[in-house]
């Protein structure tokens, strides 16, 4: 069966070819940072489901220690220029969509497909969505390296070069989410449900559905997602006061107090994976470009998320 | 409460724009030291969590197809696109794709989209050959705040579209966490009630990209006075 096991060679095959390609550039100058961190991140891949707990943590403190300290650098892999571009975009016109679109078209049609009973066994179904986005990169990839007259190593050598835009940045999202295993296993949910419990505004309607909704956002921005902060805020909040003590309706409290989380993911660094990624993606100066953009959406839904749930949740 | 300690770190290391990997390693360790692990413990535990989360990062194999694509002149191709529309400003083209991307994800369908897949090699090139058409070459700085807009419309088009579908994570998470108090939802009662702040997202974020058009044109006349 086709499931992560999979997946995690074919990532780890990538960043073994994406470290011998940055140790083989000399144009950068801390190449062997740049090998260092992503072969430790191919070894991870390759072997860190075998490999004791232990071992695998001291991967990760090598990896950010190897990009922590002074960064990781640029290397220059062989890439068209403007004019070669602007020539090859007239050449080939539309066509050139196909394989881009033919990423997220495999990544649509395979989920649907995965999922059906006469194929049980042969995709995880659990992974459908994530094994068809990579069957999706090779479909784009045999379709695109033919028409472009492309051999393998001219689109890893793209490939490397947008990871160099992203750098450590990379790793980011992966690290929070472990981040946040480590909060579960201490106890942290446990100590802000005591504190989210001390702060119970008694009396008015208002002030628990603001209390909740606002909460909702702060701790998200904490914590980093929405789906971290709804068990501990609701806990200590929603459930409580508006459902217990004013008779609100659940299912409105969760679905507005969820969509509530949402904003404050609009607007945190700790939200890697939507916020700090697309702006090293996109080659912003500004690490927060991304959040400032969305902050005053952000707000503004919050207020309104206030109003709505202060107006539904106890009419329905 | 110790173990809140490690919150401080993340916050103020956040705020002291240090190297986020040095500050979400020392939370770790800081947090699990704090909650009474012994050091040993505390590295296997972050080591078990990063390994169990590498499908997190298994979308980066992407890159080579959107690298390749790009060397071929996709963004050039997409701009060429979008720059015969004279109709095609900024601010629409922004706006028309959130509301892409919140329908498509209120129907289930959220992997057509993404910063990886979508934005970078395809809608931030459009908006800014949208811009380019209106007012001639971009200043960087103008440049990078299209840039931003495009990566903020296809959060917000996700977030707020993905709700309404009923089998999505966070529908199930909430119906999961009411059923351990007692209280039975279907998801169905939840998405109906992801349909209010859907359309207040639209109406907000829609109103921000008409108004970014007007924004942009101002921050280009500033910069040339």
């Amino acid at each position: 069966m086709i499931g992560l096991g999979v997946l995690y060679v074919i990532a780890g095959v990538f960043f073994v070819v994406i470290a011998v390609l940055s140790a083989r550039d000399e144009t950068n100058p801390m190449r062997w940072k740049n090998t260092t961190f992503w072969g430790l991140f191919a070894v991870s891949f390759l072997f860190g489901s075998y490999l004791p707990d232990v071992v695998n943590g001291l991967v990760v403190i090598a990896m950010v220690l190897t990009a922590g300290i002074g960064g990781l650098g640029r290397g220059a892999p062989a890439t068209s220029g403007p004019e070669e571009r602007r020539a090859s975009a007239a050449r080939l016109g539309n066509k050139l969509f196909l394989p881009a679109l033919a990423v997220p078209t495999t990544a649509l049609l395979g989920t649907f497909l995965f999922k059906r009973p006469e194929l049980a066994g042969v995709v995880d179904p659990k992974q459908a969505t994530l094994v068809s986005l990579i069957l999706g990169v090779f479909v784009a990839l045999a379709i695109a390296m033919p028409m472009l007259g492309a051999r393998p190593k001219v689109s890893m050598q793209e490939g490397r070069r947008l990871l160099d835009t992203v750098g450590w940045a990379a790793i980011l999202p992966q690290m929070l989410a472990a981040l946040g295993a480590v909060f579960a296993a201490a106890g942290v949910g446990t100590a802000i449900r005591k504190i989210a419990s001390m702060w119970l505004p008694a009396g008015s309607q208002l002030a628990a559905v603001a209390a909740y909704t606002f909460g909702m956002a702060l701790f998200t921005m904490i914590m980093g997602n929405a789906f971290a902060a709804f068990p501990v805020v609701t806990a200590g909040i929603g459930l409580p006061l508006i459902v217990q003590h004013f008779g609100g309706n659940p299912a409105i409290m969760g679905a507005v107090g969820m969509l509530s989380g949402f904003c404050g993911t609009l607007m945190t660094p700790m939200a890697a994976n939507f916020n700090i990624v697309p702006a090293a993606l996109l080659e912003l100066s500004d690490r927060n470009g991304v959040i400032k953009a969305q902050v005053p959406t952000a707000l503004l839904l919050l207020l309104a998320n206030t109003v709505l749930m202060y107006v539904l949740v106890f009419r329905f | 409460m110790l173990s809140l300690i490690g919150i401080a770190v993340v916050v103020l290391g956040f705020m002291a724009r240090l190297n986020p990997l040095l500050v979400v390693t020392a939370a770790a360790l800081v947090t699990g030291l704090a909650g009474g692990m012994g050091p040993v413990e505390v590295v296997a535990t972050f080591g078990k969590a990063f390994q169990e989360n590498r499908y997190v990062s298994v979308v980066w194999v992407v890159l080579p197809v959107i690298g390749l694509l790009e060397g071929a002149g996709l963004q050039e191709r997409a701009k060429t696109l979008i720059g015969a529309v004279r109709a095609a400003t900024t601010g629409r083209l922004l706006l028309l794709y959130l509301v892409l991307r919140q329908i498509t994800a209120a129907l289930g369908l959220t992997s057509l989209g993404g910063h990886a897949q979508m934005v970078r090699p395809l809608i931030a090139p459009m908006a800014e050959a949208a811009a380019e058409t209106h007012h001639g070459p971009l200043p960087e700085a103008v440049r990078q705040t299209v840039r931003a807009h495009a990566a903020a419309a296809d959060n917000i088009g996700l977030f707020f579209g993905e709700d309404i579908f009923i089998a999505i994570a966070s529908i199930l998470l909430i119906k999961g966490f009411l059923a351990q108090n007692g209280i039975l939802v279907e998801p169905l009662q939840l998405s109906v009630w992801a349909i209010p702040t859907a359309i207040c997202a639209l109406l907000i974020h829609g109103a921000q990209m008409v108004l970014l058009d007007r924004h942009l044109a101002r921050m280009i006349a500033g910069g040339t006075r």
